[in-house]
């Protein structure tokens, strides 16, 4: 049943975060209500995120009556099995287990390659380097963009006719994206070279779940300055 | 009534990530054949499966190719059914998601990297490998198995420390897990080694022994080669 005040639901985390960003959506989806508790990130943390995440003191953290749990993907998945309504027609993953092996194996691979080269490229000056990372990112993208007809089976997202999975794991990092293009005034989600993957993209921020948690491209500067900032 | 299943695993005999595959499979009675690559000189069928990575395990389920043995073992479970090897709570679900991950990021390259390093490198990654098997420790507490009183998705993840984990710290003649730092741990590790199921997918300790033993000297002839 969908959530209600007594659910007591609180997420741990920071707005600019894509991980954070993912399980906004995903509660969203399943019309869970929930307390968005901004946390420090840089040091000290903030003492309820060392708490429920002792291994890791990263964010985000769900906290469903009172217990955590860590790990976006790990979070979303719960999620979609916490709350589900029977008729699986608020799924998250895919129904089939293959599709789902799938959808896993593709945020993995965002998790380890562009999560990595978004954090190499923000702070990069140097111009070589900068074309050499977003070279690499689009060449991860483009694999993504390869794998979407497969994917989505055809239809307007990852998941099929909704969003799913994959659309919020990699959907998650559409506000870094624009942001780093932005700033380092270089193309990556390039219209031309990944066609599909443009389309998706303002289809996927056109969603009423994810609308208003994607930070635009220019808030991301002062976001994360204040994420880093040490007290 | 279904056509026959159609179950294969590209796997390599000293792998632990193949293992865990194995495990899982026979675990739930799953008849499969094992296709062994030589990782030297992977085959077609192995790069047609897994072209991303071009690594092994695959499993090859009715011609479906699922790749990542973390990713394979949620499959495993989603398709057989019988035995278990997730809880069935999300939360417990979620922490046993959580550990394995938790394995594979933090806890084998730390004891993999202490094994292969030298000096204060060294020192580095036993400390964090250390750190890492404490945490283990811990969250395992008295209970038989991660999983409760069966084998389940953490206990599989973690059977590196079983066997292979050991072997390395005899080759490297280090001690990482030991009796008295980590005493749940290490009986867990004798608890899962004494099941049937493990004994028979576990690969010869004398072979692991040798290959990881020759690695070393490989290691050290290219070190000596100074200019």
């Amino acid at each position: 049943m969908a959530g209600t005040a007594t659910e007591d639901v609180k997420v741990l985390g920071l707005a600019l975060s894509p991980f954070v960003i993912r399980v906004r959506i995903a509660l969203r989806l399943k019309r869970v209500e929930y307390e968005f508790v901004e946390v420090r990130f840089a040091e000290p943390k903030s003492e309820i995120l060392v708490k429920s995440n002792p291994v890791y003191k990263k964010i985000p953290v769900l906290l469903h009556r009172g217990k955590p749990i860590c790990e976006s993907t790990v979070i979303v998945q719960y999620i979609d099995e916490e709350w589900t309504d029977g008729s699986g027609s608020s799924s998250i993953l895919p129904a089939d287990p293959f599709d789902r092996a799938i959808a896993r194996f593709w945020a993995v691979y965002i998790d380890d390659k562009l999560l990595a080269l978004i954090w190499a490229l923000r702070p990069e000056k140097e111009a070589a380097k900068v074309t050499e990372l977003t070279r690499q990112f689009r060449k991860v993208l483009g694999l993504l963009e390869e794998a979407f007809p497969e994917c989505g089976k055809g239809k307007g997202f990852f998941g099929g006719d909704a969003i799913g999975y994959l659309d919020i794991a990699l959907g998650s990092c559409l506000g870094w994206i624009r942001a780093l293009e932005k700033d380092k005034s270089v193309k990556i989600l390039d219209a031309e070279e990944l066609p599909r993957l443009a389309e998706w993209a303002e289809r996927f921020m056109a969603e009423e779940s994810v609308k208003g948690l994607v930070p635009e491209a220019d808030e991301y500067p002062k976001l994360y300055a204040a994420a880093v900032a040490s007290q | 009534m279904a056509e026959a299943e159609q179950v294969k695993v590209l796997r390599f005999w000293a792998s632990p990530w193949s293992f865990r595959v194995e495990l899982a499979l026979k675990l739930k009675g799953v008849p499969h054949e094992k296709v062994e690559e030589d990782l030297a000189n992977k085959s077609p069928l192995l790069l047609a499966s897994n072209p991303i990575h071009k690594k092994i395990p695959v499993l090859l389920h009715n011609g479906k190719a699922i790749p990542e043995s973390l990713i394979i073992l949620e499959y495993i479970d989603e398709t057989w059914t019988d035995n278990p090897i997730l809880p069935k709570a999300p939360h417990e679900r979620g922490m046993a998601r959580f550990w394995s991950r938790f394995i594979d990021d933090k806890c084998v390259g730390a004891c993999w990297m202490s094994c292969w390093t030298e000096g204060e490198t060294q020192q580095m990654f036993m400390e964090q490998a250390r750190a890492c098997l404490r945490i283990l420790d811990d969250e395992l507490g008295g209970r038989r198995f991660f999983g409760g009183e069966s084998i389940g998705l953490v206990d599989i993840s973690a059977s590196f420390f079983a066997l292979w984990l050991g072997v390395l710290q005899e080759v490297a003649g280090i001690s990482l897990i030991n009796g008295d730092e980590f005493p749940n741990l290490c009986r867990w590790i004798e608890g899962f080694v004494a099941s049937d199921v493990v004994t028979e997918c576990l690969p010869p300790r004398d072979k692991l022994l040798a290959v990881f033993q020759s690695k070393k000297q490989a290691i050290l002839a290219t070190k000596s080669m100074v200019y």
